[in-house]
């Protein structure tokens, strides 16, 4: 089961909500459980590097879902973009000292929609993407598909089509 | 009456997975512990009395049924009464055929049996369950062929607690001469089942639903059918289930079947109310709430809603936080990471599971709980739901 650092996570989460006016922002989904995550980025400069001033998230899904989200926001900001970059879904579950195993998967929706927000600031900006980003990008689109596809079944079910 | 939880406020609505052992269930066990110790098979004093409180039990435990003694048998479980049903059968009709008819939207016990007997050389086929969970007596009669050894539906479904038309499946399945069985877990002290009026030939129970200890569960096994056993050994239970006899856990599945009949219907109305005043309570004051399963032909004592925009699990472990303990059919909540079955098999899809929270009130749910939960769940709500990137207010 959840240990104590996850559930304090979770029912403490950090950097919870929308931001106004970001400099990016990085939505992913799960589509086998419909778990999804929104990031909101702030990017400032300094010593002529780029870093995460500020971050919020949003939040559907899980205990784990929840707390992965809410841990990654602390450990990424004041983060330069690459260091933020180089976190894995391991340093997450290391950081929250381990996730029960079927829920190991819910922390590569950070990751996720980190990679996201980096991608569509970097296009915003119309800089090179690296092949890694471009390859997230197509990832969560097609994941975005799917999940769209589902949400379009619950839709006809509250309009009782089905 | 009995108070659950003495030191703080604890609100258990998770009956359906599993109740409190009845104090007075506990008082009627205790002596057959270390007292009247007895193994129900040996001749002497001790013995005896064993198999007299053992004999006596069965005579309640058919009773309350309308069966007579001699066609039950006491199991380890109601996982155990529903294997035995299916391989058992399966097992000692297959020079019949190898065909059997199962409701989409069984315990896991009855569904994995069925698969394993599939893996087995037998033809498992699944019913369509429609959009209120019921499954159509004329479907089976449809699907019933001269190769057909078993029908199995549940009573009343576990997450939904739709009752099923039992009785005109039994009907059917009567007049084609194919046994049936019925998984009557969560129904059983709840409604009063005849199963003579039910037309089933096999029936499966368990006492911790109802107020009795874990490890005990029984099978209705109507006279003269035939059934191979799981377990083999010193023959005991009429050579259907060897194993030395379990005698208290027994003593408590008779007794706490005693307290169930005589406070059934009053308590199922109350129960009745309480989910109702539950079911009004969360679907007026929360906005994006789904009631899951019929309004009608339901379990006094089952609810099940899914909230938009928030997941099961997390409302789950929010609520515990508030000491309110119930159930999600979410795939995030299971070991599997599966969506409740019930759920896509009614025809709705993973995401409307992936917020479904089941509440199941119990004998020892008073109206104040109702209340409490009703105060804690709008906030519990309201706060995943700012954490949600998904846009809605709680109210």
């Amino acid at each position: 089961m959840y240990n104590k650092k996850v559930m304090e996570y979770f029912k403490n989460p950090r950097n919870h909500g929308e931001m106004e006016n970001p400099d990016a922002v990085g939505e992913a989904i799960n589509p086998s459980c419909g778990d999804k995550m929104k990031l909101y980025l702030k990017i400032d400069e300094k010593n002529n590097e780029e870093f995460i001033s500020d971050i919020k998230f949003q939040t559907l899904g899980c205990v784990a879902a929840i707390a992965t989200s809410s841990i990654f926001t602390e450990m990424i900001k004041g983060k330069s973009l690459a260091e933020a970059f180089a976190i894995s879904n391991q340093d997450i579950i290391e950081e929250l000292e381990g996730l029960p195993t079927p829920k190991k998967h819910c922390s590569l929706l950070a990751v996720r929609a980190f990679k996201e927000a980096y991608y569509q600031y970097l296009q915003d900006q119309g800089r090179n993407i690296p092949e890694e980003l471009e390859k997230a990008h197509h990832q969560n689109e097609r994941f975005a598909e799917v999940a769209a596809k589902n949400k379009e079944n619950i839709n006809k079910e509250l309009n009782g089509e089905r | 009456m009995f108070n659950l939880f003495k030191n703080k406020k604890e609100v258990y609505l998770d009956n359906a997975a599993t109740t409190p052992v009845d104090p007075r269930v506990i008082k009627a066990m205790t002596p057959y512990f270390n007292k009247k110790f007895g193994n129900s098979a040996s001749v002497h004093t001790r013995g005896r009395e064993a198999r007299l409180a053992l004999e006596e039990a069965r005579e309640t435990v058919a009773k309350s049924l309308g069966a007579q003694s001699s066609e039950i048998i006491f199991t380890s479980s109601a996982t155990e009464s529903n294997n035995t049903a299916l391989k058992g059968i399966a097992w000692s009709h297959e020079s019949k055929g190898k065909h059997i008819l199962i409701s989409p939207i069984e315990h896991s016990c009855v569904m994995n049996s069925a698969e394993w007997l599939q893996s087995q050389g037998f033809e498992v086929e699944k019913l369509s369950v429609d959009k209120n969970g019921f499954i159509d007596p004329q479907e089976v009669k449809t699907k019933i062929r001269p190769e057909t050894i078993l029908v199995s539906v549940m009573h009343a479904n576990n997450e939904m607690g739709a009752c099923q038309p039992i009785k005109e499946i039994g009907a059917i399945c009567k007049e084609k001469e194919v046994l049936f069985h019925s998984d009557a877990v969560q129904s059983f002290g709840k409604k009063t089942l005849r199963v003579n009026e039910l037309n089933v030939d096999l029936l499966s129970i368990s006492a911790h639903k109802i107020y009795g200890p874990k490890g005990v569960g029984a099978l209705f096994i109507r006279d003269g059918v035939k059934i191979t056993p799981l377990l083999h050994g010193g023959g005991h239970e009429n050579n259907k289930r060897s194993a030395t006899v379990n005698v208290a856990g027994i003593i408590g599945l008779a007794k706490a079947t005693e307290l169930c009949l005589e406070e059934t219907p009053a308590e199922a109305d109350r129960q009745r109310k309480l989910s109702e005043k539950l079911r009004k309570g969360i679907l007026e004051n929360i906005s994006g709430a789904h009631l899951n399963g019929p309004e009608k032909k339901r379990l006094c004592n089952n609810t099940n809603i899914s909230f938009d925009d928030v997941e099961g699990e997390a409302i789950v472990m929010m609520l515990d936080d508030y000491n309110i303990y119930v159930s999600s059919g979410s795939a995030c909540s299971a070991e599997d990471l599966k969506p409740s079955e019930v759920i896509t098999a009614m025809g709705y899809s993973a995401s409307r599971a992936h917020g479904s929270v089941r509440f199941t009130v119990g004998r020892f749910t008073k109206e104040k709980d109702i209340d409490y939960v009703l105060e804690v769940l709008p906030k519990v709500i309201n706060k995943l739901r700012k954490i949600s990137p998904n846009k809605r207010s709680c109210f």
